[in-house]
Parts: structure tokens; C-alpha cells; sequence
């Protein structure tokens, strides 16, 4: 690991976050550099699982991962791959997840857990506020900031989704990362030489190709490519599928129907893929109800399966190469990233095409987090020696005439970037012009990706032609498109109403926040009782226990009835849902027991005393 | 719909030379360009802004789009040639679709009567097409080295009517992509 050159003041603190496909994780800087923070079990990894149990609780990680077994048409995982989508694009995968969609989906895909719906924002933003809370846990301090990683293929619906999610959460989002260029930061990659670099980021359910340039701490994003819809998910899908289809050939029933094991099913599948990047050969194995599955699965099989899915990785990664601009032997370094670049074929396919070894040695799950914390040291001021150039992965344009897409912005140009149009009205008189904007790299409206249509209102009324409204695109240093407009001849500011094609609207994710703010009260109010009743369970076991002990039969009468009553009074108070009325309870349990704990303590002192020559 | 983005700018915004601090000359030393580029994005990057007021990250987001903007096009020779174009009062539009240059009037009216051989299924165009191709690309090779004489007359004397030849050769170098274009998409989608 290399050094950082800090300055730590007094500052907010900002953490660096991967919301990932499969797992999340938080991280933050320190003075040896990058570190992951565990949550309170321990585990440094937070499976991205969100479960909405029957009660209206709300359970995350390994509880949910659990959840998923016994109520997977409440529990939610892989939700990344929902983000800023339409129905449309997930249909296929849909059948996939074991969890409904509520009508009304069309634009915002809306998810039915039990009686209630949410969007993949606000199950991520579940998610972002257990990493907030395990960060606030271990650092002893309220965190409000971060920097979140996405894929560097993401599109601007799919990176608007993400901040609105940390919104959600209650975080301040200072800058959405792409997932290969934190790594590259995380690698220390600068400190060794110059030179250019490739990362191949395969993830749960994304894949990332990104080249970059290193010179003296400035790492300039030369091209990117890749497949937001390619990962860990798609070869468990494959594995799931041919399993089934064995079990209806075994059991001569379609297991498919039935959720629960369904996810069994997957679980086991997934141990069998994650066995067999270390062992030549391993077992599917299924035990439910009564019944019995097993399969022999050996690499050579595996490999020959997926070969199909690290195929579809190797053309982005020849695109992206060419888009840089250089060749495979100017490439000096190759890093991998995502817990399925573990797979010995991915590395293999990885090594051929570059005719590199890949760099290892940092956990690839963890890499990602680990270079958005240092990013969050960056925009903290905390690392002063080096600088992200990142770029835009898709090109950006508007629709003309003939369904035609007229490009703006090319893609892998470095952001923030910008271009100007002038637009001008086509009707005397005529008040309001429409802008849709694209994104993608085909030449047909039909062929792209619908970003959102802007609406110039208000254009003063002068005859066709004349008015001149200069609208400015720009991408940010997150890759999401903002859009102002000037009328030229006034040099007025323009309004522009802004229609989304994906997504949330400002307002739904005002409300958004709203609500959670309204319902992490709520939480915490449920946290305080659930502790308080924690508490009562304990003292109430123990005084049971102190009846049966001689001291008790010590006490006077009315010592005993205050005992008693103080008991009866806390199992009265401890359905209250009123953490004070169970904490009244028990400090009056503790104070009419003060007696009875000490005579119990004197009776241990002389039985121990009985028992010692002197 | 009208001006593109190489429209006159505005009176009072930098334009890209001045940005770079660099003379306007069509001839770059791409090392130095890039060496520029990074003094100045350490400079003007919105990472260094974050914890600043809401009016300077706005300003910097401005700054550095346009920092970036202009690296983008000063270091691509033809994005450049055209900027300065552009800045010297010359019209760089869409050209027309009459424009074809005189020279080339015979090779195009030969080309598409091979496309349309191809197209109606008459495998005997291909090779005549495949040596089109090639052509094609010699004559933008051909370009490449003129645009960069060009240039350099430009610098040793910035006179108008070399602009204007300039302006003759990207004309013709964009109808000879184009031409190439559509021969490598026929021979390509046939195969």
C-alpha cells in the first residue's frame, strides 16, 4: 500500500462507499491510508439484501441474506440492477427474482414487498444507511458524506438513481466515482511509474473496462466500455437454470415455481461456482424437503458453460483499446476488480488478450471501497498529490429531424464536458420548444437511450425563426447531464422543465427523504424499546434466579413484596412499546433488589470462606 | 437548429489558446499541450472546490468543462484547424451535398455504380470496391501530409487565403471519409 500524503484538520468526515451488486461496503481514510470499516458482526462486507419482513421491519445484510431462504417474495438482492431502468429493459431477468413488481412500473420500477412498494433508490438507500451506521458506529461521529462508486458504464438515469439513493439515505453525495478508476486509486498505480494502465471490473452484475493514463499522481481515464448487465448473476442464472431443469428431470418436478427453492437452489450453486475457482471439482447439492439433488460439476464443464459470458467481456475490452488510442503492448499494467475476476477463466481470457499478468494482490471486493475512500480524501483535502480525470462512457445528443440522433458530446470525452446548441422556434408566436436528449452510441432515436425531454417554456412571441434560445449541456465530474438555456436576444435565463425518462422526479425524492427521516425516527424509537426490552429479559432471568437462592428466604416480608411487585410491574410495562416506562421498571427492579444481591454476594464470600484453610 | 459547436464565441469568454496560455499555431507539441492540461485541471478541477461556496464550485464546474473542451479540440489537429477557422470568421458548416470536389467527380460516379452493382448481388464489384477502399485511404494519408504543410505555412505566416486552403483540403477530407464510410459498410455487411 502506498502513502498518502495527509493533512488532517478538523473536517467533516467523508467515507468512500461501493454499493455493489452483491455486497457493499464502506471505508474511510486514515493516516496509514484506506481502511475498510466491519460492521458489528464483524463482517466487512454488507450483502446488498434488503427484506421487509411481515411486522414493517426493515432487516439488511447477512439477516436479509437469511430472510431470503424463508421469505424471498419479501426480500430484495441484486437491486443494482434495477437502478434507473424501465420495466422494459429487466423484463427477461424478472422471472429471475423471486420478489413482484407492483403495477405502474413503466418508468420507475416499483417493487412489492408484502403490503408495501419501494423503488431500487430507496432499497439502496437501506442499504447506504446500514453502511452510514456501521461508519458512524466505528468512527464514533455522525457521517453525512460520502463519495459512492458506480460502474463506469452506468448511463445518467442509472448514476441519478444512485444519488438520489444516498439522498434518501441522508447522505450528502460529493461525487459518484467510477467503480475501475477508484480501484485504480485504491492499487497506488501512480507511486510505481508512469505509464498506462487497464482495469477489468467483473462484478456481481456489472462489467468495466477502463484504460487510463498515470503521470505524477494524475490519472487521466483515456477510454472506457462495457456492459452494465454482465456479471457474477448471469452465470448463476446459467447454473440455476440447468439444475432445474435436472431436478424436473429427477424429481420429475419444476422446481421453478416454488420460491423458496428456488433460493436454496441458488445458494447452492453459488457455493459450487465460488468452490470451484479453487478446487478442480465440486458438487451442486440440494436438500429440501425430503428430497435430494446432487451433481458433479468439474472445471472443464464450468469453463466450458460460461465460456459464452467471458466472451461477451472481450469485445469492450478490444473497443476500449482502440478508443484510448493505443495498443495492447503499450499497456503496462492490467488490475482486476469484482469477485468474479477470482474465476480462473476470467483470468486466463484476461491474461491472453493482454498478454499481461494481472495484478492480485488487493481483495477484489474490497478494492473498489477502498479507492473511494481515497477519492473522499481528495475532495476532503486530505490527498493533495493526485487528481481523477474521469470521463463520460456513452456519447450524448438531442433529436432531430427524421428520428435522427444529432451527437454533442462524444463518448470517453473527459468530464465535465460541454456543448452548446441554439434552438429556435419553428411557428410564429410559438412559446415552448422541446428538446429530447439521448444517450448511446447509434445513430436512430429508436437505437438509443431516452435520457429525459426538456421543455424551453415561456420563449417571448415573435414570428417563426427569429427567437435564438442557446441551450448549454453539461456533464458533471459525476456523468450527469444538467441542462440551462439563455435567450440569446434578451440574454435572459431560460426556464427548462425537465420530464426524466428514468427515474425519480425532484419532488418524489423530496418526499423520499421525507419519509425516511419520518421513519428513522420510527426506527430509532423501535431500536430503544427492542434494547430497553433486551435489558428487562436480563434482569428478569436473573431475579428469577435469585428467588430459588437461600438469601431470598433471608429478606423480611415486606422486602420480598417489594421484590415482587417491582417484578409484576416490569412485565406490565414491557409491552408498553415506552423504552422509559421499561426503564423506570427496571432501575425500581434494581432498587428493590439491592438487598437481595447482597446478602446473595455475602452468603458466596463466606461459602467461598468455608471452603479455604487459612 | 442552427449553430454548431464551433459557432463565434462570445466576447468576453477566453478563448481555448488563451486558456493553455499558448500562441495560436496550428502546429502543437502534444507533450507540452498535455503538460498544460494537467497543471491547469489540478488548477480548475471541481474535486478542489468541494468544500468551497456553492458560487465557486459553480465556477469551477464552468472552468473546467471548458479547460476540457479545449484540450479536446486543441489536440486533435483537424478539431483544431477548424476551431481556428472558426475563430478567424470562416463559415465551417455542414457543407453542401452538391460540394463534391471537382477531382473526385469521376471516382464517385464509379464507386456507386460498383455499390449498386454490389447491392443488386453482382459479386464482381467487391474487388473494384476493395481497391476503392484503399484508394481512399492513400488520399487520406495524402491529406495528412498536406494539412500538416499547411499548417505550418500558417505559423511562419498567418495569411487568409491559407486558411482557406485548409478549409478546401477538411472539406475534401471529410467527403473522402464519408466515401469510405459507406464503401467499408457495403463490403462489410455483403461478406
Amino acid at each position: 500500500m502506498s502513502t498518502f500524503q495527509i493533512d488532517f484538520g478538523k473536517r467533516d468526515r467523508v467515507v468512500g462507499i461501493d454499493l455493489g451488486t452483491t455486497n457493499s461496503l464502506v471505508a474511510f481514510l486514515d493516516l496509514t491510508g484506506p481502511e475498510i470499516i466491519a460492521g458489528e458482526d464483524g463482517g466487512r462486507l454488507v450483502p446488498s439484501v434488503v427484506s421487509a419482513t411481515a411486522g414493517g421491519e426493515i432487516v439488511v445484510g447477512e439477516a436479509a441474506k437469511q430472510l431470503l431462504l424463508s421469505q424471498p417474495d419479501r426480500t430484495v438482492y441484486s437491486v443494482k440492477r434495477l437502478m434507473g431502468r424501465g420495466l422494459e429493459d429487466v423484463r427477461d431477468e424478472l422471472n429471475l427474482f423471486p420478489f413482484h413488481i407492483a403495477a405502474g412500473s413503466e418508468s420507475v420500477i416499483q417493487l412489492q414487498l408484502g403490503e408495501q412498494r419501494f423503488t431500487p433508490p430507496e432499497i439502496s438507500a437501506y442499504i447506504l444507511r446500514q453502511l452510514k451506521r456501521n461508519a458512524e458506529a466505528y468512527l464514533g461521529e455522525p457521517v453525512n458524506k460520502a463519495v459512492i462508486t458506480v460502474p463506469a458504464y452506468f448511463n445518467d438515469a442509472q448514476r441519478q438513481a444512485t444519488k438520489d439513493a444516498g439522498r434518501i439515505a441522508g447522505l450528502e453525495v460529493l461525487r459518484l466515482v467510477n467503480e475501475p478508476t477508484a480501484a485504480s486509486l485504491a492499487y497506488g498505480l501512480d507511486k510505481r511509474k508512469d505509464g498506462i494502465v487497464a482495469v477489468y471490473d467483473l462484478g456481481g452484475g456489472t462489467f468495466d473496462i477502463s484504460i487510463l493514463k498515470l503521470h505524477e499522481g494524475i490519472f487521466e481515464v483515456l477510454a472506457t466500455n462495457g456492459d452494465t448487465h454482465l456479471g457474477g448473476d448471469d452465470i448463476d442464472n446459467l447454473l440455476l437454470r440447468i439444475a432445474l431443469e435436472d431436478i424436473q428431470g429427477e424429481w420429475g418436478q419444476d422446481l421453478s415455481t416454488d420460491n423458496e427453492g428456488v433460493q436454496r437452489l441458488r445458494r447452492a450453486v453459488v457455493t459450487a461456482k465460488e468452490a470451484l475457482s479453487f478446487v478442480p471439482s465440486t458438487v451442486i447439492e440440494l436438500d429440501y424437503k425430503n428430497r435430494k439433488y446432487v451433481r458433479e460439476i468439474d472445471r472443464a464443464l464450468f469453463d466450458r458453460l460460461i465460456t459464452p459470458i467471458v466472451d461477451r467481456t472481450l469485445g469492450p475490452c478490444r473497443d476500449c483499446i482502440q478508443d484510448a488510442g493505443v495498443s495492447v503492448e503499450d499497456i503496462n499494467e492490467v488490475v482486476l476488480v469484482g469477485g468474479s475476476t477470482r474465476i480462473p477463466l476470467v483470468r486466463a481470457a484476461v491474461e491472453t488478450l493482454f498478454r499481461a499478468k494481472p495484478h492480485t494482490d488487493l481483495n477484489p471486493d474490497e478494492v473498489v471501497a477502498l479507492g473511494a475512500a481515497v477519492q473522499a480524501g481528495i475532495l476532503s483535502g486530505d490527498v493533495e498529490d493526485k487528481l481523477l480525470l474521469d470521463v463520460t462512457p456513452l456519447s450524448l445528443g438531442i433529436e432531430t429531424m427524421g428520428g435522427v440522433v444529432s451527437k454533442l458530446i462524444l463518448r470517453n470525452s473527459t468530464i465535465p464536458a460541454s456543448a452548446t446548441e441554439s434552438f429556435t422556434t419553428a411557428v410564429d408566436g410559438q412559446r415552448n420548444v422541446l428538446i429530447h436528449v439521448l444517450q448511446g452510441e447509434r445513430e436512430l432515436v429508436k437505437d438509443c437511450r431516452s435520457l429525459a425531454r426538456f421543455d424551453l417554456k415561456d420563449i417571448d412571441p415573435v414570428p417563426a425563426g427569429l427567437a435564438r434560445i442557446e441551450v448549454r449541456f453539461l456533464i458533471d465530474a459525476n456523468g450527469i447531464l444538467n441542462v440551462t438555456a439563455r435567450d440569446q436576444r434578451t440574454g435572459k435565463e431560460q426556464s427548462v422543465d425537465i420530464k426524466p425518462s428514468y427515474g425519480l422526479t425532484d419532488e418524489q425524492v423530496e418526499k423520499m427523504i421525507l419519509e425516511s427521516v419520518e421513519k428513522a425516527e420510527e426506527d430509532f424509537q423501535a431500536r430503544q424499546v427492542r434494547e430497553a426490552q433486551v435489558e428487562a429479559d436480563n434482569i428478569l432471568r436473573a431475579v428469577e434466579k435469585a428467588r430459588r437462592n437461600p438469601a431470598f428466604s433471608e429478606l423480611t416480608e415486606e422486602e420480598r413484596t417489594a421484590v415482587e411487585t417491582a417484578i409484576r410491574d416490569l412485565q406490565a410495562t414491557y409491552h408498553s412499546n415506552d423504552h422509559h416506562a421499561i426503564n423506570a421498571s427496571i432501575e425500581a427492579l434494581n432498587a428493590a433488589t439491592q438487598k437481595l444481591a447482597e446478602n446473595m454476594m455475602n452468603t458466596a464470600v463466606s461459602s467461598a470462606l468455608k471452603g479455604t484453610t487459612i | 437548429m442552427a449553430a454548431g459547436p464551433h459557432s463565434p464565441r462570445d466576447p468576453g469568454v477566453t478563448g481555448y489558446y488563451e486558456l493553455f496560455g499558448m500562441e495560436r499555431r496550428l502546429v502543437l507539441d502534444p507533450a507540452q499541450l498535455q503538460k498544460r492540461f494537467y497543471e491547469l485541471s489540478r488548477e480548475l478541477h471541481p474535486d478542489r472546490f468541494v468544500r468551497k461556496s456553492e458560487a465557486e464550485r459553480e465556477n469551477a464546474l464552468d472552468a473546467s468543462s471548458r479547460l476540457n473542451d479545449a484540450y479536446r479540440t486543441l489536440r486533435d489537429p483537424v478539431q483544431r484547424a477548424m476551431y481556428v477557422l472558426s475563430e478567424e470568421g470562416f463559415d465551417i458548416g455542414e457543407q453542401r451535398s452538391g460540394d463534391v470536389p471537382p477531382e473526385l467527380l469521376e471516382e464517385v460516379f464509379e464507386l456507386n455504380m460498383a455499390l449498386e452493382e454490389l447491392r443488386g448481388g453482382d459479386e464482381t464489384a467487391r474487388p473494384q470496391l476493395e481497391a476503392a477502399g484503399r484508394n481512399f485511404e492513400a488520399m487520406l494519408a495524402g491529406i495528412g501530409d498536406q494539412l500538416a504543410s499547411l499548417f505550418e505555412r500558417w505559423d511562419a505566416n498567418p495569411a487568409r487565403e491559407t486558411l482557406a486552403e485548409i478549409r478546401g483540403v477538411l472539406n475534401r477530407r471529410k467527403y473522402i471519409q464519408n466515401l469510405l464510410r459507406e464503401v467499408e459498410k457495403n463490403v462489410h455487411v455483403s461478406n
